[in-house]
Order: C-alpha cells, then structure tokens, then sequence
C-alpha cells in the first residue's frame, strides 16, 4: 500500500472537507486523497492538490471551490496542482469508500480484481445495487475518466466501477 | 532559449498525444457502439491531460509570451514533430484500433524509461502517464485479438489496416539531435533501444489475433522533422479553427 503524508494545518481541515467532488458530489476531496497538503504562510493558504487521471477537467472547478471555500472563511489562497507523487486509489479513505458504494459506485478493489474481469477468473465486483459478486464488466471506460462500466448478472442492474489505479 | 534541447524534446513526446488526441476526439458520438465511443475518448482526454502537463512544461523553459494554447494552437505543420503514425485518419474502426495499438505499445516502453529520467518534471509526469497508458494498452491489444481472431470480414480488416500502417512505425525509433542531446544529459529515453522489444511484443499479439506479419522493408518517416503526410494539414485546420478565428478566446 502506498502510502504519503498529507500536510494539512488543522484549521484547514474542516473547510477544505466541505469541498466536494463536482463529478461525485457524495465525496469530499480529503476523502478521495486529491488534497497533499494546506498550509498557512503569511497570511496566505498553500494548497497542493493532485490528479486522479491526467486529463480530469474536474480539478480546475476543485481548485477553484478551495479558493471559494477558504475566501469565505476569510482565508486568501493559492491552488497548485502537483503531480507527483502520483495519486493511487489507495489515497481514497475508507469514509470515502462507503461514500462511493453509497452512492452507486463500486469502489477501487485491487489490480487482481481488475484483471480478473478482463481474463475471465474469479469475480470480485459486487453489484452497488443488491450486493451480488456475480458481475460483468461492459466496458473499461465509464461516464468518466476513473470509472469503469459494469453490470450486474443476478439483478441486471448497470453501474460504475472505480477503477483501481496504482 | 538557453535549454533549447529540452523544449524540443518535450514537444516531441507531447506532440504524439496531442494529436493522437486530437483523432481519437474526432470520434466523440460517431464511435461504432456507445462502449468504444466513450473509451475512444477516455483514451483521447487521458492523452490531452498528458499534453497540458508537457506543454505547461515547455512554455515555462520558453517564457515570453508562451502559454500551453499557443503551443497547441497557434504553431505552423512543420512545428509540430509528432510521428506520421498519429496523425492518420480514423478510416474505419480498424484503422482506428491498430493505429492505437502500434502507438500504445510505444507508448509504455517509452514511459517506463522516462521514469527514470534525471529531469525531475518529466518523470514525474512519466509516473503519472503510465497508469493511464496501461489501460489504453489492454484496450488496444484486447480488440486487436478480439478483431483478427473474430469473423473472416474483421479479420481482413484489421490484416488491411496492420498492414497500411505498419510502414509507419519505424519513425518511432528515430533519434531527433534533441533526443541524442538529451539522452547525453540522463534526460532523455534511448527509443532506438526499445526497438527490438517493441517489435516482440506487437508480433506476439498479433500472432494470438491469427494477423500476419507483414514483412515491410521500406519505413515512411519525417514527422519528427516537421514533415507531415497530407492527412495533417486538414486536422490542424480543424483543430486550430477556433484559436485562429477568435484568437485569445477562452471557455
């Protein structure tokens, strides 16, 4: 498991939490591992945020919720995207986790489950909707960049998988 | 320009996926099912996210006036120093498959060199870029196999298009005096090394999706120099249309 310290000051915490994922508005961005760090220097807020894909147009609207969000709290700030160390799905928390199959989306198992889909071994996908491990992958590609599209073969129901990255 | 070498061997990786990307979005709702659609332009934006890393890269070394749209946008065909493979058209589905696959597999040889690069941006952009170019691999080879080894009609097509394209993929392993001057200085990939291993791996596939082969002694090259097939003119037409018309114009 990878494994990198974020460096959040404490009285960021809260407000930065508040902050959402504009594609899975259940989650909140400390949850989903895309916030490194947030300090205080001189009066001002350093915020490192990074990618889950490379090509994820949802970061743009996240920095820019950080820097609403801290202006509100009277906060001036400054949003940098880093890319390395690169995010890995391990970096989403377990709150996060449960806030994904809340919401409908399975969430990262491992590179073995992933495989196995595509080379037909054991099936590891359960289903948001009933909970049934006996599921499909429909294609590899989902609705966006980090999720896969999967149906279930017991109740019929489509949903989206988090694709494991790491 | 004082690091020259480097701004050059940066546009010759980004160029690749910029206008790869480019193709693959013109499949945005024209794919031949929803699935392959929707994965046509995973694929296309995990590339274009890639590009804006590179270029955002580049324009910094360039400083002036240079920003990661001009760069995109506002340069001349001979500017630009993609490959010749990149930039040919989505003719068919095969056509569309097989120009991924010779390109993907390049693609991840390519990266997990660059890892290793002494420049510390490029790595990391390498590290980031590779996950993705994982998955844009076992998409590629998975219909590869699933085509060649499919009917009689998918399998022609796919053996047409392997071997229209197959002339194309040499270039990949042609060193520009940015590479040789980068690869001098720990920063660069050494592609000619990659040749042999690139070769293995395509024919191994394609030995499993029953294509042949083909045996080609004569390679198309000049991308790298700036010299483009005729298919590039129309697609930066397309591609520039905006910048050009309303220059400055954002979103």
């Amino acid at each position: 498991m990878t494994t990198t310290a974020q460096n959040i000051d404490k009285r960021l915490e809260e407000i930065l939490t508040s902050v959402s994922d504009p594609e899975i508005p259940v989650l909140s961005i400390m949850d989903m591992g895309v916030v490194r760090s947030a300090i205080i220097k001189d009066d001002m807020v350093h915020v490192e945020i990074t990618p889950t894909y490379s090509g994820c147009p949802a970061m743009d609207v996240i920095g820019d919720d950080i820097q609403k969000a801290l202006a509100e709290a009277d906060y001036k700030s400054r949003v940098e995207l880093v890319l390395a160390p690169a995010w890995t799905t391990d970096w989403i928390t377990p709150k996060g986790r449960r806030a994904l199959e809340a919401y409908g989306i399975a969430a990262p198992l491992n590179e073995e489950a992933d495989k196995n889909v595509l080379l037909g071994g054991k099936q590891l996908v359960k289903c948001t909707n009933c909970g049934s491990k006996n599921t499909r992958m429909v294609s590899q590609f989902g609705s966006t960049a980090c999720k896969a599209q999967f149906q279930c073969n017991d109740c019929q129901e489509p949903f989206d998988y988090f694709k494991c990255l790491k | 320009m004082k690091n020259e070498n480097l701004y050059n061997y940066i546009l010759g990786i980004a160029d690749n996926n910029l206008i790869l990307g480019q193709r693959l979005g013109e499949l945005c709702g024209h794919g031949p099912s929803l699935e392959t659609d929707i994965a046509c332009t995973n694929i296309s934006l995990d590339l274009l996210g890639q590009v804006r890393s590179y270029y955002q890269y580049a324009s910094k070394l360039k400083g002036e006036e240079t920003t990661e749209d001009s760069i995109a946008f506002l340069r001349k065909e001979r500017e630009y120093v993609n490959v010749l493979l990149v930039e040919q058209p989505n003719t068919d589905f095969a056509y569309t498959i097989v120009r991924q696959f010779l390109f993907d597999i390049y693609h991840n040889l390519f990266l997990e060199e660059l890892q290793k690069s002494h420049d510390i941006t490029l790595t990391a952009i390498a590290k980031k870029s590779i996950k993705e170019a994982n998955y844009h691999k076992r998409f590629s080879s998975d219909w590869v196999r699933r085509l060649g080894d499919g009917t009689p009609e998918s399998n022609a097509k796919i053996q047409e298009a392997i071997d229209n394209l197959w002339t194309y993929t040499d270039e990949l392993f042609h060193q520009t005096e940015a590479d040789k001057a980068m690869v001098k200085e720990g920063i660069g990939v050494d592609v000619t090394l990659l040749k042999s291993k690139y070769y293995e791996i395509v024919n191994e596939v394609l030995t499993e999706a029953t294509i042949t082969v083909p045996d080609t002694k004569w390679f198309q090259k000049g991308g790298k120099n700036g010299i483009h097939t005729e298919h590039m003119g129309y697609l930066l037409n397309d591609m520039q249309f905006m910048q050009r018309t309303y220059p400055n114009m954002e979103w």
